[in-house]
């Protein structure tokens, strides 16, 4: 698409420089721990070093005796105001202090309140805690074998570790079609347990001022206007208002889901300022961020693909277990338990699908929410991605041509899939052919079978991901009840200029420049007199936060709303300052002018300094308009990856040759951006497939709980992406767009998996778990007696 | 708790304080002097979002005492802009979407400064293995890669 801008106005398409770099780069940004109010306290958390204890007793004693220290925040203390647990966003319960048992490791046991944090630091030290070790529940499927140890015995009738049991699709269709298949292929996968690893931890500042009986709270959040709902429905019988509950979610660095739900550490930090009327601060550090925040994924999953022998898929049929640990934390949208892995048809035009998920309590802490993706969409395309390979395999078929021929053709859009979702836009073969041009798809493979007579190992992998993003049309999505709009006001000032508030929250997507780009191309007001707010939700509109991929699809709809409301009633003061009727004026972006006059026009500032000065007799003043945006369905943005890697036989490392990107997120706002996320996204691909896992032993001692042993992926280990695309827009988008931030974490994990195995396939291997680590690799070298 | 006086030039100021042996250089930075352009990201030296010059070499400040600072001239990404002009770096970085949340940004920019003043002309090899310290989880490093190329363009 061409803009329909100049640069100067920079509307869509432009690759305008970002409006909140100058103060990022001057170390000028304004972050949560940057915030210090007079006479601010200071939080630190006692945490459990078992994973399932009885609590004897906590004595506060010497903690209380240590310089600094003023007080000791417990279960007990909050149980006398009935905030010692609190809901989770999946309607289950969470403790927020324990006054029992602890039910994984670093769970909070107690919160120390100091004048500074090297005190508070040494008061967590101080306090002395007596537990009583209980038999530890790691494995979900032990969990829900009988006679295990039923962990949630604060719910009266749980007789069992099962959290629910979800399924969809057509099950005697799906089995019928599997037993009339030419071809089955089996395969389990574990997608094993991350964590977001925002390089800014979670933390807060509540500010209670007792006079005006005001909540203030300074919070690293995406959700903000959710979050103050929460903090009134849950602290109401505390007299807590909402509209004496104010959230601030400054510069946020970094989300990607770890920053949606609500961490214990809050809720401590807001009793402790409310009991003793002072601003408290609370700042996780890395280890509790990695131990104790929300994990991702920890799928473990059983899945069947059936196809015709000449490799038409016919069916596909998977069952998971869902490992949630002690608490179903997941945030997903209420009526979806297994968030929206039914995308798992992916790309792909199957007949019959059935999928079940059952959710599981573990020892291990509470979760499970998205890393960088949409509610379960990466584990539902790592499986078909994997499992269309698998057949590939199976059939001796080239991944390519299997991909190609059971692709979604692209005039049979939109596209009713077996699990019931309605796709939007898409065109998958026009994407692959893009890539496999890109990387020169056949050399390669030449290459490969040459390489392979000489003992070398080189793969080559695809994955062409259908991605869902953009919750949600308010028929089926909510949260906790709210459902899932967002929203956006704008007013526009008199000289022309104009502030505009979202729902949402950044956290590094680049909202104050995406979004002013939005109401430049709507209203031709330059993008750089365009103010955007966000994250106060004093000022504004209330919406449901920055996460699943849904601030394009949805508040950036919103923001075209709005503006086009604005529009609509500058073309009425336009006609009334031209003396014409609205009939006969034309718009380009900026201004209206007269049909077959175009000297006759008005700009949008003229017309906006006269709808406070000169506005048509009977018309409301000013200028500005807010609309809360309802999707009328979710999008559907889609790619092809094509992944080359080389494997050393003597360590078993997996080195990244090449790796191509073709992806489709519908019309682009701004390109630079839209590509800069691609790479971000990739590289949060790259690093659950070779490097990230948070794992247990059997006591439920965390493996992996720093970043001495959680991988982050480095300049070193990162590839120099390579990115194209395919344009097809969103039909029912108002610009056409339809959210890009995630997809690549979404689609670049099988690619590379897919590659690995490419790698090793002519030596009889056909799958391996992620994180896909030397160690691994070389012990299957050694294996098949390829090792150097 | 034992208390030191120490002196320390910060951005080119001279600052006197009393300071705890325990300081570390990133709180006695962001907290006393109330330059919160230095960030912390972890606490095993691993992220270098907390990446400030002491005497000229990048050092990670979560992992050095105020006291050892003691005497020496500290640089933090509030040095950078030098009488309202952008340093290349930060223009670098600006200019190429080298940043998205800016919490690494700050680290960052402050190794790609060390590295350009010891090494006017990296490759991108040498680049990768300079910013191998600090961690970024939005950018995948691709423009952060080129944001330093375009100060070393800049600069020379």
């Amino acid at each position: 698409m061409e803009p329909r801008t100049t640069p100067q106005v920079g509307g869509m398409g432009h690759s305008m420089k970002r409006k909140e770099d100058p103060r990022l780069i001057r170390g000028k940004g304004n972050f949560v721990d940057d915030i210090q109010l007079p006479g601010m306290l200071y939080l630190d958390i006692v945490r459990s070093p078992f994973a399932h204890a009885k609590i004897k007793s906590i004595n506060a004693e010497r903690a209380l005796k240590v310089p600094g220290v003023l007080a000791v925040i417990t279960g007990e203390t909050l149980a006398k105001y009935n905030l010692h647990w609190m809901p989770t966003l999946m309607s289950d319960t969470q403790m927020v202090l324990p006054t029992e048992k602890v039910m994984y490791q670093a769970q909070e046991v107690a919160g120390v309140i100091a004048t500074d944090r090297y005190a508070a630091a040494d008061g967590v030290e101080a306090v002395e805690v007596d537990y009583d070790p209980l038999p530890v529940v790691v494995d979900p499927f032990k969990a829900l074998e009988p006679g295990a140890p039923v962990l949630r015995t604060d719910k009266k009738d749980k007789k069992d570790n099962r959290i629910f049991h979800w399924e969809v699709g057509d099950k005697a269709g799906t089995d019928r079609a599997f037993a009339a298949a030419d071809v089955v292929v089996k395969q389990d996968l574990y997608i094993p347990r991350i964590h977001v690893s925002s390089i800014e931890t979670c933390g807060c500042i509540a500010d209670f001022d007792r006079v005006e009986g005001k909540l203030t709270v300074y919070m690293t959040t995406q959700a903000p206007h959710a979050i103050r709902t929460v903090f009134a429905l849950v602290a109401g019988h505390v007299g807590l208002s909402e509209e004496k509950i104010r959230i601030v979610s400054p510069d946020i660095g970094g989300g990607f889901g770890g920053k949606v739900p609500v961490y214990p550490g809050y809720v401590i930090a807001v009793a402790a300022s409310v009991v003793l009327g002072k601003p408290v601060k609370w700042i996780e550090d890395r280890m509790e961020n990695l131990q104790a925040d929300s994990f991702a994924r920890d799928y473990h999953i059983k899945a069947e693909l059936a196809a015709k022998k000449d490799g038409t898929m016919t069916a596909l049929r998977i069952k998971t277990l869902a490992d949630h640990g002690y608490a179903d934390a997941a945030a997903n949208p209420s009526k979806f338990p297994a968030g929206l892995f039914s995308i798992c048809t992916g790309s792909y035009d199957f007949k019959n699908a059935f999928a079940e998920v059952d959710g599981v309590y573990t020892n291990k802490p509470p979760g499970g929410i998205a890393y960088r993706c949409s509610f379960r969409v990466t584990e539902a395309v790592h499986t078909i991605e994997r499992m269309t390979d698998v057949l590939a395999q199976e059939l001796k078929t080239d991944p390519a041509e299997l991909r190609l021929k059971n692709f979604i053709p692209a005039e049979k859009f939109p596209y009713k899939s077996a699990l019931g979702w309605s796709y939007d836009s898409g065109n998958y073969s026009a994407a692959l052919k893009k890539a496999m041009e890109m990387i020169g798809y056949d050399a390669l493979r030449k290459e490969q079978a040459e390489r392979r007579k000489r003992g070398e190992l080189m793969g080559i992998g695809i994955s062409s991901f259908t991605e869902i993003v953009g919750a949600g049309p308010s028929k089926h999505f909510d949260i906790l009840g709210i459902k899932m709009f967002d929203s956006c006001e704008i007013r526009i000032h008199p000289t022309g200029k104009a502030i505009a508030r979202f729902g949402t929250k950044s956290q590094g997507q680049g909202h104050e420049t995406t979004y002013a780009q939005i109401v430049a191309e709507e209203l031709g007001i330059p993008a750089a007199h365009v103010e955007v707010e966000e994250g106060d939700t004093d000022t504004a509109p209330y919406g449901l936060g920055t996460y699943a991929s849904r601030s394009t699809p949805v508040a950036g709809a919103a923001g075209a709303m709005a503006a086009r409301k604005i529009r609509d009633k500058a073309k009425k003061i336009a006609a009334h300052l031209l003396e014409v009727s609205e009939d006969d004026l034309v718009w380009e972006p900026g201004k209206f002018s007269v049909k077959g006059a175009p000297q006759r026009a008005k700009t949008i500032q003229e017309i906006a300094f006269a709808a406070y000065t000169n506005h048509p007799q009977g018309m409301e003043a000013g200028l500005e308009a807010v609309s809360y945006y309802d999707p009328p369905n979710l999008t559907f943005p889609f790619g092809s990856y094509i992944c080359a890697v080389d494997i050393d036989r003597g360590t078993g490392e997996v080195k990244i040759r090449r790796f191509v990107a073709v992806d489709d997120c519908g019309n682009i706002i701004n390109p630079m951006i839209v590509d800069g996320q691609i790479h971000g996204g990739l590289t949060m691909g790259l690093a659950p497939a070779l490097f990230e896992e948070i794992s247990y032993d059997e006591n439920g001692n965390i493996q992996g709980g720093s970043f001495m042993d959680y991988l982050l992926p480095t300049a070193m280990e990162t590839p120099s992406w390579e990115t194209d695309k395919t344009v097809t827009p969103s039909p029912h988008h108002p610009l056409g767009a339809k959210g890009v931030g995630e997809s690549a974490t979404v689609g670049a994990p099988p690619a590379i998996v897919n590659a690995v195995v490419d790698a090793l396939s002519h030596l009889g291997v056909r799958h391996i778990d992620i994180p896909i680590t030397p160690e691994k690799v070389w012990r299957i070298l050694k294996d098949k007696g390829v090792a150097e | 708790m034992a208390k030191h006086k120490i002196r320390v030039s910060v951005n080119g100021v001279g600052c006197e304080a009393e300071v705890e042996s325990r300081l570390l250089l990133v709180h006695f930075i962001r907290e006393m002097l109330r330059l919160t352009g230095t960030h912390i990201g972890c606490d095993t030296t691993h992220c270098g979002a907390c990446t400030v010059l002491l005497d000229g070499e990048p050092v990670k400040s979560c992992t050095v005492l105020a006291v050892q600072a003691d005497g020496r001239e500290v640089v933090t990404v509030e040095g950078l802009e030098q009488n309202g002009q952008l340093h290349p770096i930060q223009e670098g970085f600006w200019e190429k979407h080298g940043l998205q949340c800016g919490y690494c940004t700050p680290g960052m920019m402050m190794t790609g400064y060390a590295l350009l003043k010891s090494n006017a002309k990296p490759s991108e090899e040498e680049i990768r293995k300079a910013i191998s310290g600090n961690l970024c989880r939005c950018t995948g490093y691709v423009n952060i890669v080129k944001a330093v190329q375009h100060a070393a363009a800049r600069s020379r």
